[in-house]
């Protein structure tokens, strides 16, 4: 057996490390944009074949399961598609001067760490490590986003800075108390840390501090994901930040945050004594829901209208975890991965967009889909399918969150569809006036890779029209591990 | 119960508490700078009297970091930072000092009332650790809310990863991993900072955090 030499878990992590120190050295823009696609390629591929290839066993730092596996492939197949966007995106900024080489570099290798930060936290079977990890993730992303060096660029970095930190330091809090929690139980030391081991005895732990542990945890965490009152950061951060980076942003760094809380959700379920975490999710999903629908409308800028949008889905997605059992749980799991590919592919379509016309201002765009069809309907499609219509992938998860509310509690599914209805509102308003109409701005021809967009776009509307019935199969299984 | 070693780990860790307080009325950088390295002092006297009453060299470690690099470097270096940007002038607090102080008393009542009611299964000595842990933590929340200038809304935040030391020593046996990690951070945070301070001060002239909320991007 030669493949008994591949580890695809090590290869996963070491790859983006090895090309980031690589990337850090190497001058040249085309020379380092290329080598970055390929080790986001290579990433990618590891990732794949962790479903081909015999899973190492839970250690003490590693675990892959059927719920990790689902969003590690994600993570690196849109870190794959944004690395192809970003070398073009870059090779504009490098022409217009808004960077220079040297930040050029600095800008792959923080790209690169990222992605190793995001793949650590989701393999991680430590909650130290995993805790680690996003706190890995969050530092490059600060300094990415403070990269222009503009002065709304340095205050987005600043504020993302400080809140995210306050975030993370209320997460380590609630993860000693979950190791105080568990020590009674299982003695000290490193398996007090080990998540499957956690899981396994959680039922004889002390459920009031697992109550105030998930409390801490759900507040740091959560300021990650940009639940309602901790958002603060989001909207700046993605806006004024490279767009590739509002698109990981987005599409994924929300993802490794509210994976690491769906975590400790099971640690909570495996205590009948704890409370249950539903309600407090429910609520937190929909106040960001419903804050974030009516906070659409007053947006001038395009990036921050569609990172609002990023907080009015992960809105959905606590709500509908919070709400729980299998159904919920799978319309969860679906819109996640809807989401990142859905948003990811609007970022795409947005950074070309805000170039050609050298302004992020909705009121400068007007009529993309006569001067840049395949950009403007790119975004419609997009922006067709983040507002959930029919047929395309995130119409599904929304319709099923809704249909389970209606059959369990239906005054929550009336305000969910109340959020639902007024972010489709507000969302079509814009696009309309951005999409359509008498053409306003520059008409220059767009030097875009359309590729990562429509291959996105294109999975999208294939999952919404037929999930294949092994995918059905092994979401149905995730949300029962759910609970 | 009420040992040597139950007092004297009782007493620091109070001691902690005491100084995050302090902070709280520092009216000058350079006080509160001075404060911010006492307290690193008492956090590094603590962890060694936890590594030495749990027989836990590894700790030992975590102390040495704080004393050395808690305590000296980075007081140090912001001396050196506060001294170059020439702001070392009085702070600008966005909440008066009497309001301050009773909020911050309040948040030490909370999380005493907090820690004490739902861990009282666990051994004495951890439970009031934690408890002071919390305190601090919040303290240090509290000096960053309060506080407009960078440089102290960065020191607020420093106390609040002391007061996350604290709770993962208390900790019995917990990983080494942790510890290496919450003192990783701070290095990096620190460099973060750093980077960030002279390019804030290299475009606004100073590093009064309200200069910048003029330049929110939706004003534009």
């Amino acid at each position: 057996m030669t493949l008994s030499f591949f580890n695809p878990v090590t290869a996963v992590l070491l790859i983006p490390i090895c090309s980031a120190a690589l990337l850090a050295a190497l001058p040249g823009y085309l020379v380092t944009a290329r080598l970055n696609v390929v080790a986001s390629l290579a990433t990618f591929l590891s990732a794949l074949s962790l479903f081909v290839v015999e899973r190492p066993a839970p250690g003490p730092y590693v675990l892959i399961d059927d719920l990790n596996i689902v969003f590690i492939v994600l993570n690196t197949f849109v870190g794959f598609t944004t690395s192809i966007f970003s070398a073009s995106y870059i090779a504009h900024e490098l022409e217009s001067e808004r960077l220079t080489p040297v930040y050029l570099r600095f800008y792959h290798a923080m790209y690169q760490i990222m992605m190793f930060g995001m793949n650590l936290a989701f393999v991680s079977n430590n909650i130290g490590l995993m805790w680690v990890a996003v706190e890995v993730a969050t530092l490059t992303t600060v300094l990415m986003v403070g990269i222009y060096r503009t002065h709304a660029a340095l205050e987005a970095a600043w504020k993302y800075f400080i809140l995210g930190s306050v975030g993370i330091a209320l997460a380590l809090f609630g993860t000693i108390l979950v190791y105080m929690a568990a020590r009674p139980v299982m003695g000290e030391g490193q398996d007090g840390m080990v998540w499957t081991l956690l899981v396994e005895r959680a039922a004889n732990f002390d459920a009031a501090l697992l109550n105030v542990a998930f409390v801490f945890l759900f507040l740091g965490y959560g300021t990650k994901v940009g639940l309602a009152p901790l958002h603060a950061w989001l909207p700046d951060a993605h806006a004024e930040g490279p767009t590739p980076i509002s698109a990981v942003l987005s599409g994924l760094l929300l993802n490794v945050a509210l994976y690491a809380l769906l975590r400790f959700k099971i640690l909570l379920a495996a205590n009948p004594a704890s409370i249950a975490p539903g309600p407090l999710m429910v609520t937190m999903g929909l106040v960001s829901l419903i804050f974030a629908a009516f906070m659409l409308y007053r947006r001038r800028d395009i990036k921050r209208l569609f990172a609002y949008s990023s907080i009015e889905h992960m809105g959905i997605i606590v709500f509908a975890f919070g709400m729980g059992g299998p159904l919920a749980n799978f319309a969860g799991l679906l819109h996640m991965v809807m989401h990142s590919l859905t948003k990811s592919a609007i970022f795409y379509a947005v950074g070309h967009i805000s170039q050609i016309k050298g302004t992020q201002r909705i009121s400068r765009i007007r009529g993309l889909t006569v001067t840049h069809p395949a950009l403007g309907w790119g975004l419609v499609v997009g922006v067709v399918a983040i507002a959930g219509l029919p047929p395309l992938g995130i119409f599904m998860s929304e319709f099923l969150v809704v249909s389970s509310t209606f059959a369990r509690q239906p005054l929550l599914a009336i305000l969910l569809v109340f959020g639902l209805l007024l972010a489709f509102g507000a969302l079509t308003l814009r696009l309309t006036s951005v999409a359509f109409g008498e053409p306003r701005g520059s008409t220059a021809p767009a030097d875009a890779s359309y590729i990562p967009m429509f291959a996105h776009l294109a999975l999208v509307l294939g999952a919404g029209i037929y999930l294949p019935a092994p995918l059905v199969v092994w979401f149905q299984h995730v949300a029962q591990l759910l609970g | 119960m009420h040992s040597l070693a139950f007092d004297v780990s009782h007493t620091l860790a109070g001691g902690l508490v005491l100084i995050s307080l302090m902070m709280l009325y520092q009216d000058r950088l350079y006080s509160l700078l001075n404060v911010f390295a006492l307290h690193a002092l008492v956090l590094a006297f603590s962890v060694a009297w936890q590594a030495f009453i749990q027989d836990a060299p590894h700790l030992y470690v975590t102390a040495v970091i704080a004393l050395v690099f808690k305590a000296i470097v980075i007081p140090v270096a912001l001396h050196r930072i506060v001294k170059q940007l020439g702001i070392h002038r009085d702070i600008e607090s966005a909440v008066g000092i009497g309001p301050t102080m009773l909020a911050g008393m309040g948040l030490v009542a909370l999380s005493l009332v907090l820690m004490l009611r739902v861990t009282s299964d666990a051994d004495p000595l951890a439970r009031e650790d934690l408890a002071f842990a919390l305190s601090v933590v919040l303290l240090g929340l509290l000096v960053m809310v309060t506080r407009r200038n960078a440089v102290s809304q960065v020191v607020g935040f420093m106390s609040l990863e002391n007061g996350l030391v604290l709770a993962a020593t208390g900790a019995k046996g917990m990983p080494l991993v942790v510890e290496i990690s919450v003192a990783f951070s701070i290095l990096i945070a620190f460099i973060v900072i750093g980077i960030f301070l002279f390019r804030i001060r290299e475009r606004f002239d100073s590093v009064d955090v309200s200069a910048l909320d003029d330049f929110r991007g939706e004003r534009r």
